[in-house]
């Protein structure tokens, strides 16, 4: 098994469009989004990353220093070499697809219904992508920095039940 | 509006659809979910073929709210996620905002927030195994495990004045210093949880209902709970030795003689039992913690601009006043690097960590929580079926699903 710096070096040199960076000792990895599931294919099989711990995703909207509109993350951890490793990925409107992480990690199921659910963004061949958190008439997708916090909300989606029709 | 089917197999939905299958709403209020959620469940006979989780009934958006509340003030929302152990949850939100803030803490603040986070994991398992005893049919289990609680609720109140939703810590430090009241209750508690504790080994750990209704019963293997992203008790009773107060430490803890608690036979009684077991060693922590808190400030140091200076300092030294104002004043003060960070504290119920994007003001950017009671209740539909309807509270209580943090 390899530490840290030889699976970046290994990977750097396998995918081309990698970029690494580190801060207070996590090392980040941005794939492009083509390469995702490659790059964490080989990280779980190759590299004994075999927990994905979290998917979650940051709207930069209007963000400094920032050049893309979604970034979704995938953490892993190594359980055996007691490692982390943490994966970004970049995504831009109108491509709002990335291919889902279920088969490599039954965990990843509902991590990515919930992004689904509060970003809007769809994980190609996920077997159940459906609304998780919110009801499924909610039409918007509240994470996103431009869902505003003040108003009525989504209650016009709903379908008004009177006491007769209940 | 029609409910749609989670199942993943067209097959299993051929099977569910069959009209011999009874449908049962299990919850969103039924007593031994504890909390808000609901399962469907299809049953033949007793034997339950398919269950359709579904949640979101006490979904608040605290997402949504980390990325309008300061840093500080989003500890209260914490304290609601996990109710159960509020302290835990408060360590682990600060911890990730110092993570970001390359902050170092005081030997003393380490390690009263140790002591503060092995209370809470006692307190958790005291709830997760008294309710599991519970909906198993030990109802004077229960009694005893909430007294226990009690005496804890009574040690946070007197430290921070909250018994249940805490908010104790603060960036850089805690809220109050511990007095020598809360040390002395502390230690009594110490000194008189292994008793009750051994009361509790002896109601369940060989009363034969109670082994009945949980050996075997919603097992999980060492593949599958990795598979799963299953972290904490629920993993390290399926063989996973993972803890991260051994593997990574953080806080105090390298300081202190513990071991980790593993099983591997992945059930439900594996999990009841490795939290028993916890509860002792977290016990083990507090006693070696307690005696051994190092004098000095609770906070970082007041150049940092991190958190309120004590009172005698903004009225004596002009950088106390300083900095009072630079924190008090809404636009200044606090800054935070532009960056991003994860960090993971062990929990009562696994790996809780929080995913923290700084953009340089006071407020979080985004603040993700990874919660546990998630990523354990996805597996739950994987660990019931085939098992009987009476089954589904045991595998419920085993895996501790808080709502709140479900939803959150």
């Amino acid at each position: 098994m390899l530490t840290r710096p030889a699976v970046i070096t290994a990977l750097t040199q396998q995918f081309a469009g990698l970029t690494v960076s580190e801060f207070r000792g996590d090392t980040r990895l941005v794939a492009p989004r083509e390469q995702a599931f490659a790059v964490l294919e080989q990280l779980k099989f190759a590299h004994g990353f075999d927990l994905l711990v979290d998917v979650t995703c940051v709207d930069y909207l209007n963000a400094r220093e920032a050049t893309d509109r979604f970034g979704l993350v995938y953490l892993l951890a190594n359980t055996v070499e007691n490692d982390r490793l943490t994966v970004r990925v970049f995504l831009n409107e109108p491509e709002l697809t990335v291919p889902s992480m279920v088969p490599l990690w039954e965990g990843a199921n509902w991590l990515e219904r919930e992004v689904y659910d509060m970003f809007g963004i769809t994980f190609a061949g996920h077997p159940d992508l459906r609304r998780i958190l919110l009801p499924d008439e909610f039409a918007a997708y509240p994470l996103r920095k431009d869902y505003p916090l003040r108003g009525r909300g989504e209650r016009h989606n709903f379908p008004v039940l009177r006491r007769d029709q209940a | 509006m029609p409910l749609s089917l989670a199942t993943l197999d067209p097959a299993d939905i051929q099977k569910s659809q069959q009209d011999y299958l009874w449908t049962i709403n299990f919850g969103p209020q039924h007593p031994a979910t504890h909390t808000t959620l609901r399962i469907v469940l299809k049953l033949d006979g007793e034997r339950v073929v398919d269950a359709i989780p579904d949640i979101g009934y006490l979904h608040s958006g605290f997402e949504k709210l980390g990325e309008q509340l300061d840093y500080n003030q989003y500890v209260t929302v914490t304290d609601r996620m996990n109710y159960i152990s509020p302290m835990a949850n408060n360590v682990a939100w600060h911890c990730a905002v110092e993570k970001l803030c390359g902050l170092e803490l005081t030997p003393r603040c380490k390690y009263i927030r140790t002591i503060i986070c092995e209370l809470a994991r006692i307190s958790d398992h005291l709830l997760c195994v008294g309710a599991m005893g519970l909906d198993t049919g030990a109802f004077t289990y229960f009694l005893y495990a909430f007294y226990q609680r009690e005496v804890i609720y009574d040690i946070f109140e007197t430290l921070c004045g909250a018994r249940f939703t805490n908010s104790y810590t603060r960036v850089g430090g805690l809220f109050y210093d511990i007095t020598p009241l809360v040390v002395e209750k502390i230690r009594k508690f110490v000194q008189d949880f292994p008793a009750a504790f051994r009361d509790m080994e002896r109601l369940l750990n060989r009363n034969l209902i109670f082994v009945d209704r949980t050996k075997g019963v919603g097992l999980l293997s060492k593949e599958e709970a990795n598979n799963r992203g299953a972290t904490g008790p629920i993993a390290r009773a399926s063989g996973v030795t993972r803890d991260l107060r051994k593997d990574a430490p953080y806080l105090a803890y390298n300081d202190f003689d513990f071991q980790v608690v593993c099983a591997t036979a992945g059930d439900c009684f594996a999990r009841y039992y490795v939290r028993m077991e916890e509860m002792l060693q977290s016990l083990r922590i507090v006693e070696q913690a307690i005696e051994n808190i190092p004098a000095g400030p609770i906070n970082v140091d007041i150049g940092e601009r991190k958190n309120l200076p004590d009172k005698r300092e903004v009225y004596q030294t002009i950088e106390g006043v300083i900095t009072h104002f630079e924190m008090v004043m809404w636009n200044r003060g606090f800054e935070v690097p532009v960056e991003e960070v994860y960090c993971a504290t062990e929990a009562p119920n696994g790996e809780l960590g929080f995913y923290v994007v700084g953009d340089g003001s006071n407020v979080a950017y985004r603040a993700r929580c990874r919660p546990p009671s998630f990523i354990h209740f996805a597996m739950f539909p994987y660990l019931i079926k085939g098992h009987t309807l009476s089954d589904v509270v045991a595998v419920l209580g085993s895996l501790n699903i808080i709502a709140a943090e479900l939803d959150r």
